[in-house]
């Protein structure tokens, strides 16, 4: 598989300095892989850092800046940050408020950011943590590793975010951002499966004319796979997981995630189709984001995230966020 | 007995445990591709490069700073494996090989019971990090045996790298219930799980080492 690449195995670092000649706004350094929003540490502010796998950009160095994160670490493609990384950030963006962890529910980060939290701690930093949980194709279960963390993600690093910079307490940073994870809920498709540069080619097999259903942010398996299915149908299918799940009794923001490969034209298209579906339900729909926010490498297909939200969450929503990935705003 | 089965009153010096270190991370440099595949069949396509970069990094920083007792050399490795490897396979074998040598202290030498006992401690922590219990298809199922063998049979490495072996082949039927392969549920079933064979790989190190 052709990749506008130099060696896999500097794909990361090649990222990094990429993302650091474009962006002087940022700090990247890209041998200890930590992206720090430049004023930081921000008096007053409690700090929010993040962090996973890389290939799913512009999550989440890309959404570092004022309003999201402070904060994030890149992995290699696919695989947790380490914890060495965590607490060189979490040490670089302290103000000496707190920092918040933005953990995606994956045994690697999960585990990574304890370590990192425990040495943070005896560096005499305080750090909270927020388990991003939303995908909905995992039962959860004793049985699994629970739901995923996906384009949830999103939505808790700007609206915790907004709440940071506002002056909110650690405290109160940490019970919003864990708000809007239990009230968020994604499924996605896959129409094509994704390629890691380590591997040069396809992930998993995923015959043509056929889609999964459910599918994770690395590929992971979904619920089932289907005969190709139209856009419309796609729509009615996810909608009526995630509603059904998240039972929203006021209206919703809505992510239409791009996994990476499908054209704004076809995302587009789909969200049309994904406000006809809600509509239907009964669902009204506060805010609608559509772009590739979460992705997958070069995978095809899409995931919608749903988010219930109160008057005060769609405030800090709206609030003006300026990263690389996410502004509006002043 | 034969020589690389030691006696219960032998001693495990330094050296010791920096062949056992180096020859775990010639294996797993050998077998990376083979630990990859089967990470590629229900995980993520990566277990053999990460524990690959993981290893060499332990080497390197052996050679660079050598330890100067059996449980500082672990401690050491499990460090660089935490710092190196990332994803779940890095906390979980930093704190195998770090719990093991902060339970040798400072002991120049150790007996192979004492090294039984420690890597039993390493494996409990292991375990309560990542929440496993055997038969969940998990690194446990080839690292408890080894260490109940290792024990029982006071020190015998190549009975310990017998039962890490077994356990991991072991580990083909079983259905994931922890980590990414988790995911799959029954199509898990059929596969043997790279983090027992990775493992398995590790327990072998200690015989080589021994001979």
């Amino acid at each position: 598989m052709k990749m506008l690449i130099n060696v896999p195995e500097t794909v990361v670092a090649d990222a990094l300095r990429g993302l650091a000649a474009s962006h002087p706004e940022l700090i990247v350094d890209v041998e200890n892989r930590v992206i720090v929003r430049r004023d930081a540490p921000v008096e007053g502010k409690v700090a929010l850092v993040s962090g996973g796998g890389s290939g799913h950009e512009p999550l989440h160095g890309g959404f570092v800046g004022r309003g999201m994160l402070d904060a994030a670490c890149p992995g290699e493609v696919f695989t947790s940050p380490v914890p060495d990384q965590m607490v060189r950030a979490a040490a670089a963006v302290d103000s000496g408020k707190g920092v918040l962890f933005v953990v995606k529910n994956y045994t690697g980060d999960v585990l990574n950011f304890d370590m990192a939290a425990e040495l943070a701690e005896d560096e005499g930093i305080q750090v909270a943590k927020v388990l991003v949980s939303d995908d909905v194709a995992v039962d959860d279960s004793l049985y699994t590793a629970g739901r995923r963390g996906t384009g949830a993600t999103l939505f808790v690093e700007k609206i915790a975010g907004a709440a940071a910079e506002e002056g909110a307490p650690l405290e109160r940073v940490e019970s919003i951002a864990r708000r809007v994870n239990d009230l968020s809920s994604s499924f996605g498709v896959a129409l094509s499966a994704c390629s890691t540069p380590a591997k040069g080619g396809p992930t998993f097999d995923l015959p043509a004319g056929e889609l999964e259903l459910g599918v994770g942010i690395h590929g992971e398996p979904g619920r089932e796979r289907r005969a190709m299915m139209t856009s419309r149908e796609i729509a009615d299918y996810a909608v009526d997981v995630v509603v059904a799940d998240l039972r929203p009794d006021s209206p919703v923001l809505l992510l239409v995630n791009g996994a990476g490969a499908t054209p704004q034209l076809e995302l587009y298209g789909f969200a049309a189709e994904v406000h006809r579906a809600l509509g239907e339900r009964q669902v009204a729909v506060a805010r609608t984001l559509v772009g590739n926010y979460v992705t997958s490498l070069d995978m095809a297909g899409a995931s919608i995230t749903l988010c219930q939200v109160d008057e005060d969450l769609l405030r800090l929503w709206d609030a003006p966020v300026r990263t690389v990935g996410l502004r509006w705003g002043d | 007995m034969s020589s690389s089965e030691p006696a219960v009153d032998d001693v495990l010096d330094t050296p010791f445990f920096l062949r056992w270190l180096i020859a775990a991370a010639g294996s797993v440099d050998r077998e990376a591709a083979r630990l990859t595949d089967l990470d590629s069949a229900i995980g993520d396509a990566d277990h053999g490069t990460n524990m690959q970069r993981g290893f060499a990094a332990v080497a390197e920083a052996l050679e660079k700073e050598p330890p100067g007792s059996p449980g500082a050399a672990l401690v050491l490795a499990g460090r660089q494996l935490i710092s190196k490897v990332g994803g779940a396979s890095g906390p979980l074998y930093g704190t195998l090989l770090r719990r093991a040598g902060k339970a040798l202290g400072d002991a120049e030498q150790v007996t192979p019971r004492q090294l039984a006992d420690a890597l039993r401690a390493g494996v409990d922590a292991v375990a309560q990090l990542g929440g496993a219990t055997p038969g969940d298809k998990t690194m446990l199922d080839a690292l408890l045996p080894a260490v109940e063998a290792l024990g029982a049979g006071a020190g015998s490495f190549p009975a310990a790298a017998e039962a890490a072996e077994k356990g991991a082949l072991a580990t083909v039927p079983m259905q994931a219930r922890k980590g990414r392969a988790s995911y799959l549920g029954e199509r898990s079933v059929g596969h043997q799980d790279p983090g027992a064979t990775s493992s398995a790989l590790i327990i072998a190190a200690l015989a080589e080492a021994a001979r």
